[in-house]
């Protein structure tokens, strides 16, 4: 039962083969068996559950139940929750208990989802393996050796170990897209602006963007209606008609127009990684999709332009940390300036003073134009690149990761490598685009997946394409062949 | 030597919107603590701004009120430093792309001149909280009301030449901003502070010599005072051969000096960048051309009525429509006597006076528009003498209500009774032969003293024409 899809559970809880109370008491007790060894979450609201699966139910029995109603959700920590823990990774928030709920949580709980709990991630979002999280580094199912991707690694963990049935997730560089490939799970970052950002924790601003992971396409469709639309509190949310985005998932794919970019199929793609992809291309024409090659000739700039940007806009964003009102503050300050360095020094973990740090030096007077204004150049580029690109096909397909999920501790001492995790996400990011990742193969036992770009709000186009390729295929069914139930000790 | 004085003023003025910049909490002063603060304002993370539309709008009237540029797209970004007070780490406000570009403003100067000072421009930003160091022990105490605050920047171009220029020029601000109706202008309570640039440089130089900006000055008063007082002490410095640092003093009005708070010479970096939280507004034609349409008349445009509708003199316009109150105090009056410069003495002479004397404003006024009025009108219509007037106006001004009720209790109504006056003339001609001789004699002047003498039989009441006229009458038949 745990291992169905939102759909295959909505469809359970409406004949009554379970109740929701039944379905979260389960998922609760899975977590309590097998979450010590993942740490995917953080904080689990086992009484908040329980209530609000009673509430649900007796909507179920009402007939007033929705598609979401008693659906277990997982939520990443970096949303506010209201009166729950909130503490985004970090030991600066170790103490944070949000008095409101952000948009997301909110409109999840009016569909009738019942939150399980907080997961893991890497510490204010910063990271693409969940090893700077201050909570530990999360275990990835399928090998508890390797790590399962960041910073939304504690959301795909939990739902690819069927944790819960869907979870939140964020997206500002490839915080998705990545988590999902290497959890086997379908990951989708929406249109910059889809979804309201109220209550969730700030990275970049003009990144960020909150989005489904799930065990299918479907499912994702699922989440999007409840998730997406328009909100006053954010003003840089979209006022858009509400969209249903599971309309078009059985449209044929037949004259649908595929990119492939030549910057992407390269030698520094891993080989077998390569033919994963072909076969997905194969699969997709005998579904009636046509390919061609396109380029994105800036792609390569992408990941130093992000390295200027968001840690910018980081750097900015986290000066609320001062240990003034909330959060960690050091004891016994002695001055101003000895309680803003001794809190932030103590409450922000490495890879977060990096990334302050780069992004104060790239805004000081002197340097704004050599960096900052130099890489929003290079994000119109890249901007421009994909409007060429779509001018010629409906959407782009490539790989979402190099590779498989590496090895905790490999790539954790040396930033640039980590940074380039994610060189085929970001620029979708600075773009502002739609993008998924949906599970394609499996490589010496571990999941991969592709990616999949479509013009801004064609998010219902790439729902249409996965849901199909998912209905032809079954990689996104794969689950981890034996959850680990002991490994090796988690450290905090 | 000869010195010249540079000014430039930055001035924030607080507008007067019930709701924040950024976030729906009231702006009230006065509060208690951080009652006025809500989620954003407390910069709990997650929080967004949402920009408060009012705030545009008011911005745009003063930008259209000194004939400025309006900016299409007008960008917020963010200006970030540490402080207690700055709940963000970051102030949101306009660096590149302003919502008021350049403009210009008409000042009067003592010898009756006009000089126009130039707007370099008028940026919307938020207000920070308040850090309160008493009654902590050792610690400070953060207020939070007034963080995010919406505040409208007025920087000027440095093209005064002394304090009282920039005082001119500050009252005219003011007085444009109450006009507006977007700030109470209220600088006691901070509403509208002024930072002052100033430096000095010998006559006759080009270059503009080191400034310092002197700090969140709150009266006109002290504006003019710590400017000079700035002034002297620059040229003081440079002349015993010292050189003046370029930093920011604050004025201390106990002791009318300014002094050292801290030098721009090892200043923040703010790095100032675009605000990604919030897109940029962009406003077309006719968004400024219905701001137009709701603006009131200006003070230079009812000064200009008030000279050619009511036939004032250019300095009663300009003292009467200075303040909007005032104006308005002013049109009331005039609607209900008829008569305008009758209005305008007792306005600005014996109203003022009285303001003056009790340290009042023309809204706190004793006297109300409607009870001048209506003495006025009883001037008008000879119930009573312009002097007896007077008595009336004491009376008012001391709490009674109704004018004809004053006049009644009083008996100040005036003598137009021709038999009555007739006696009173005929009285005084036969008590006083030898000024009766001398006035026919030919010496005119005495006549005067008839006036007096009846008057004072009438106890002020005889009604002075007809007085004249009899007494003249009189005087020449027999």
């Amino acid at each position: 039962m745990l291992s169905k899809t939102v759909a295959e559970l909505a469809t359970a809880l409406s004949q009554k083969e379970i109740s929701a109370r039944e379905l979260t008491q389960a998922y609760l007790d899975r977590i309590g068996r097998l979450n010590p060894a993942l740490n995917a979450y953080v904080t689990i609201t086992a009484d908040k559950a329980l209530a609000q699966a009673d509430l649900a139910d007796a909507r179920i029995s009402r007939g007033e139940a929705g598609p979401l109603t008693g659906i277990p959700i997982a939520h990443k920590d970096i949303f506010c929750t209201r009166d729950v823990l909130t503490a985004c990774g970090s030991h600066m928030l170790h103490n944070f208990i949000a008095p409101y709920d952000a948009c997301v949580v909110e409109r999840l709980e009016q569909a009738g989802a019942i939150m399980l709990g907080k997961t893991n991630m890497d510490e204010f979002a910063m990271g693409s393996s969940n090893e700077t999280s201050w909570f530990g580094p999360v275990r990835n199912p399928w090998d508890p050796e390797r790590v399962p991707g960041g910073s939304s690694g504690g959301s795909a963990a939990a739902v690819a170990a069927d944790l819960c049935a869907m979870a939140t997730g964020t997206d500002t560089g490839g915080s998705i897209r990545q988590p999902a490939s290497f959890c086997g799970i379908t990951g989708l970052k929406p249109t910059y602006g889809r979804v309201s950002r109220w209550g969730m924790i700030a990275f970049a601003s003009s990144l960020d963007q909150a989005g489904p992971l799930t065990k299918s396409a479907e499912d994702a469709a699922l989440m999007m209606n409840a998730i997406a639309g328009t909100d006053v509190r954010d003003s840089t949310c979209l006022d858009l008609p509400a969209e249903d985005f599971t309309a078009q998932l059985n449209q044929p794919l037949t004259g649908v127009r595929i990119g492939l970019p030549r910057e992407h199929f390269t030698k520094d793609l891993n080989p077998s990684v390569q033919s994963i992809l072909q076969n997905a291309v194969r699969k997709l024409e005998s579904l009636g999709a046509t390919f061609k090659e396109i380029s994105l000739p800036n792609n390569y700039l992408s990941v130093p332009a992000y390295y200027v940007i968001a840690p910018a806009e980081a750097s900015s964003n986290l000066s609320r940390f001062d240990g003034v009102r909330y959060g960690h503050r050091c004891a016994n300050p002695a001055n101003l300036e000895d309680l803003y360095k001794r809190s932030r020094g103590e409450g922000f973990g490495d890879e977060v003073k990096r990334r302050i740090m780069v992004g104060t030096y790239a805004l000081s007077a002197g340097y704004y134009d050599a960096y900052y204004i130099k890489a929003q150049k290079i994000r119109r580029l890249i901007k421009d690149d994909f409007d060429q690109a779509f001018k010629d096909v409906d959407l782009i397909l490539g790989p979402t990761s190099p590779h498989t999920a590496f090895k905790l501790g490999e790539k954790v001492s040396d930033p640039v490598t980590m940074y380039l995790e994610d060189i085929y996400t970001i620029a979708v990011n600075l773009a502002g685009l739609p993008g998924m990742s949906l599970p394609a193969g499996i490589l010496d036992g571990l999941p991969i997946g592709m990616q999949l770009v479509g013009p801004a709000l064609s998010e219902s186009r790439l729902l249409n394409v996965a849901h199909q390729f998912q209905l032809n295929t079954d990689w996104h069914a794969k689950r981890p062949a034996a959850p680990v139930v002991s490994s090796p000790e988690v450290s905090a | 030597m000869s010195w010249e004085t540079v000014i430039g003023l930055e001035v924030h003025v607080q507008l007067a919107t019930k709701s924040k910049l950024f976030s729906g909490s009231a702006t009230e002063f006065g509060a208690e603590p951080n009652t006025q603060a809500s989620l954003y304002d407390l910069a709990l993370p997650g929080t967004l701004p949402v920009m408060n539309e009012e705030v545009l709008r008011m911005a745009v009237s003063f930008g259209l009120a000194v004939d400025a540029e309006i900016g299409k797209r007008s960008v917020f970004d963010r200006k970030n430093y540490f402080y207690p007070d700055l709940p963000k780490g970051y102030q949101i406000s306009q660096l590149a792309f302003p919502t008021v570009g350049r403009g210009a403003l008409k000042i009067n100067l003592d010898d009756g001149s006009e000089k126009t000072i130039a707007i370099t421009r008028a940026h919307i930003e938020e207000d920070a909280g308040k850090s309160l160091h008493e009654d902590f022990q050792g610690m400070s105490g953060i207020d939070l009301n007034r963080a995010g605050t919406p505040l409208l920047e007025i920087v000027s171009d440095p093209d005064l030449r002394n304090a009282k220029e920039a005082v001119a020029y500050l009252k005219k601000l003011h007085s444009i901003i109450l006009y507006l109706g977007i700030s109470d202008g209220n600088m006691a309570q901070g509403s509208m502070r002024c930072d002052a640039n100033v430096s000095v440089r010998k006559k006759g130089d080009t270059e503009f010599g080191t400034r310092t900006e002197i700090k969140n000055v709150n009266s006109f008063k002290f504006v003019e005072k710590a400017i000079n007082y700035e002034v002297q002490r620059q040229i003081e410095l440079i002349e015993d051969g010292g050189r003046v640092i370029q930093e920011t003093r604050l004025y201390d009005s106990d002791k009318d000096e300014t002094r050292s708070m801290r030098s721009k010479e090892v200043a923040n970096d703010y790095r100032y960048f675009p605000e990604p939280d919030l897109l940029p507004i962009v406003i077309d034609e006719s968004y400024i051309a219905a701001v137009r349409a709701t603006l009131p008349e200006l003070p230079a445009a009812r000064c200009a009525r008030f000279v050619s509708e009511y036939g004032l003199s250019a300095y009663d316009a300009d003292v009467l429509t200075s303040d909007r109150a005032m104006a308005d105090y002013f049109e009331s009056v005039v609607k209900l006597c008829g008569d305008a410069k009758l209005s305008a003495n007792w306005v600005t002479v014996d109203l003022l006076g009285l303001l003056n004397k009790s340290d009042l404003s023309i809204n706190e006024s004793p006297i109300k528009p409607g009870q001048l009025g209506t003495m006025i009108a009883r001037i008008k219509d000879n119930t009573i003498s312009g002097k007896l007037a007077k008595t009336v106006f004491e009376a008012l001004a001391a709490g009674e209500s109704d004018v004809d009720q004053i006049i009644e209790s009083r008996g100040l109504k005036q003598v137009t009774d021709t038999g009555a006056i007739e006696k009173l003339v005929d009285e005084v001609i036969a008590s006083n032969p030898d000024q009766v001789a001398q006035y026919r004699a030919g010496k005119e002047a005495v006549f005067g003293f008839f006036v007096g003498q009846a008057m004072k039989v009438s106890k002020g009441k005889a009604n002075p024409a007809q007085l004249n006229e009899l007494l003249r009458n009189k005087l020449k038949a027999d």
